[in-house]
């Protein structure tokens, strides 16, 4: 066998370097891009009638989307009480009860799935439940449609976080005669408790940003939101009926609705990581 | 174990009380175990639910058109025909796009941060990847319309005319818009999933192994292709079962640049449409039953290639995970 030459192997190598090198970056220079652009069209739109005005017709001037934020709070709010305990709770049977039974792996499998179900279908899916049978779109079913897609989200981080917890700690608490319901919300739980808050604001940073499962069930409204049972205003579809108007302001408008969600939710996962290493420390 | 055992003393002195309010009931944790499973089966019920309920509602559609709607391109509201072939041809092309576009720039990226890079830029670029996976969609959307369209048409469209014009993949107006965005677009948003699982499977390698060719004089690109990458390719196939999961149901940011048009197009510039940005721009303005019907029959079939990938991407890495755990 004659041996290869070094120099040619090495240049490969170098080559290979390089280019991984050069791609990872991509993904960084796409990233700041994406900040940039949203910061930089963005910035012009936010003043103070933006958090507490009403939109207004195409080429009036002032006006804000004051309306959306609420709107948008209100339903993240209720689907994070629908999805959280929910979720919640399906994880503690799922790392505390479950193991491998028959349902608890069904469970998990199922969990996945839902997972990787596009959150437009939940839409359709909330939309044929709620929105059909009543004839009218309504806040509380674009709740709904979210806390479906917090649901396997926050059940799964929470079977994670539950299985990082000793096995001693839930047999000490047991043999100090604690019921096991106690021993998992006030032992287990408070020792998860980082992980638990992380995981919970995880799955409300991907809910808040979510448009598709709004489309069809809170739909949109360019009033202050009255009931959960009408219509709501909401940031993300304004988002995309005002990109998609041929009306300049609008559009403006738009950019800072996206700078708007962009900081939440970047507020939000930076946060959870921040939570999260609080534990390891 | 000390340190358990510390911390169960505190947590109980802290305020728990527990043995001295609570005598052991045997049913409230009977009560509470069935609370939980409750809760757990509620997930696979809303499951069972989604796909009764995509049936039962597309039904009009499917005994109107039968396996037919698969591959008929008409797409008429007017004369009530419908068919699903422009929007499935346009969430393959786009999902293969970006597929093709993601899945080596992926895994150079996890190799980068596995391999070469030192621990404190590894560190950084990778946040920056998972940064990337927590943009929205619709922010996507918005930066591919208003800013990286222009710069598609721009700049990039005109050179791959010029210089691969020839190919009936590259012709027609460099608008900006169309599969090739989209598919760019789709890219970006996967690209952090790939990575991540890509980086998860190079870091499993055990490091004695990659070492052994180390000394044996092999470069770095050496050990990664004959160690690195084929111990782990199985790992990465599976990453790539996720991302094309991810690609296929993307609504918003493709709902943005792919155009909207029910026309089917060999060429990459041209508008096109996905199944979910049909969902996207047509559903509220579906007031016929029929047309209502269609759509979300048009939902079911993304609903089944979803599943059939998320299925196979589960299974596939459990496997994996089995056998690596095995072999170690």
């Amino acid at each position: 066998m004659i041996p290869r030459s070094a120099r040619g192997r090495m240049a490969v190598d170098r080559t290979i370097k390089v280019l991984s090198t050069f791609f990872s970056l991509l993904a960084l220079v796409a990233l700041g891009w994406i900040l940039f652009a949203v910061l930089a069209r963005g910035m012009g739109a936010i003043n103070l009638q933006f958090f507490t005005k009403l939109p207004t017709p195409p080429g009036m001037a002032g006006g804000g989307l004051g309306n959306a934020i609420l709107g948008t709070g209100i339903i993240t709010a209720i689907a994070t009480i629908l999805g959280v305990p929910i979720g919640l709770l399906g994880g503690v049977y799922l790392a505390e009860f479950g193991a491998d039974s028959r349902l608890a792996t069904a469970t998990r499998f199922t969990s996945n799935v839902l997972m990787g179900t596009p959150s437009i279908i939940i839409g359709v899916f909330v939309y044929t439940i709620l929105v059909l049978p009543r004839g009218q779109f309504s806040g509380y079913a674009g709740a709904v449609a979210l806390s479906i897609i917090m649901l396997p989200v926050i059940a799964r981080t929470t079977e994670d976080m539950l299985a990082l917890v000793p096995n001693a700690l839930r047999e000490s608490a047991l043999a100090l005669g604690a019921p096991r319901w106690k021993v998992t919300l006030g032992v287990v739980f408070r020792a998860a408790r980082n992980g638990l808050v992380t995981g919970a604001l995880l799955a409300v940073a991907r809910v808040s940003g979510e448009t598709a499962p709004l489309l069809f069930t809170a739909l949109n409204s360019p009033f202050w939101p009255e009931s959960i049972m009408r219509p709501m205003p909401n940031l993300t579809v304004t988002i995309f009926n005002y990109a998609m108007s041929p009306f300049a302001d609008w559009k403006a408008m738009a950019w800072g609705a996206s700078l708007l969600i962009m900081a939440a939710v970047l507020v939000l996962a930076v946060g959870s990581r921040i939570v999260f290493r609080q534990k390891s420390t | 174990m000390s340190t358990a055992l510390d911390k169960l003393v505190a947590v109980v002195r802290g305020g728990g009380k527990v043995s001295e309010t609570t005598p052991p009931t045997g049913r409230a944790d009977v009560a509470f175990r069935w609370l939980t499973a409750a809760c757990a089966l509620l997930v696979i019920l809303i499951m069972a639910g989604m796909v009764v309920e995509l049936f039962y509602n597309s039904r009009l559609s499917l005994k109107e058109f039968g396996f037919g709607f698969l591959w008929s391109t008409d797409w008429n509201p007017v004369l009530q025909k419908f068919g699903a072939a422009s929007s499935i041809y346009g969430t393959l092309v786009s999902t293969i796009l970006a597929m093709v576009i993601a899945m080596p720039l992926g895994v150079l990226t996890a190799l980068f941060l596995v391999e070469l890079a030192p621990p404190g830029i590894s560190k950084v670029v990778g946040a920056g990847v998972e940064l990337l996976a927590a943009v929205p969609s619709i922010i996507f959307g918005m930066w591919g319309l208003f800013v990286f369209a222009p710069f598609m048409a721009d700049h990039v469209q005109p050179f791959l005319q010029q210089w691969l014009g020839f190919l009936p993949l590259f012709r027609g107006a460099p608008l900006g818009i169309g599969m090739l965005p989209a598919g760019i677009i789709l890219a970006l948003m996967i690209l952090p999933f790939i990575t991540a699982v890509s980086r998860d499977v190079f870091a499993m390698v055990p490091s004695v192994v990659k070492e052994s060719g180390y000394g044996m004089g092999s470069t770095t690109w050496e050990v990664t292709r004959k160690v690195t990458l084929r111990h782990g390719i199985r790992g990465i196939i599976g990453a790539g079962f996720l991302g094309l999961g991810r690609a296929i149901g993307e609504t918003m940011a493709i709902t943005f640049v792919i155009g909207n048009s029910h026309q089917l197009s060999a060429s990459l510039f041209e508008p096109g449409n996905s199944i979910a940005s049909t969902l996207a721009n047509e559903f509220t303005e579906a007031s016929e039953p029929m047309y209502l019907s269609a759509l979300i029959e048009l939902g079911l079939v993304l609903f089944f290639m979803t599943v059939i990938a998320q299925m196979i991407a589960h299974f596939w890495l459990n496997r994996v995970r089995r056998q690596m755990g095995d072999g170690l």
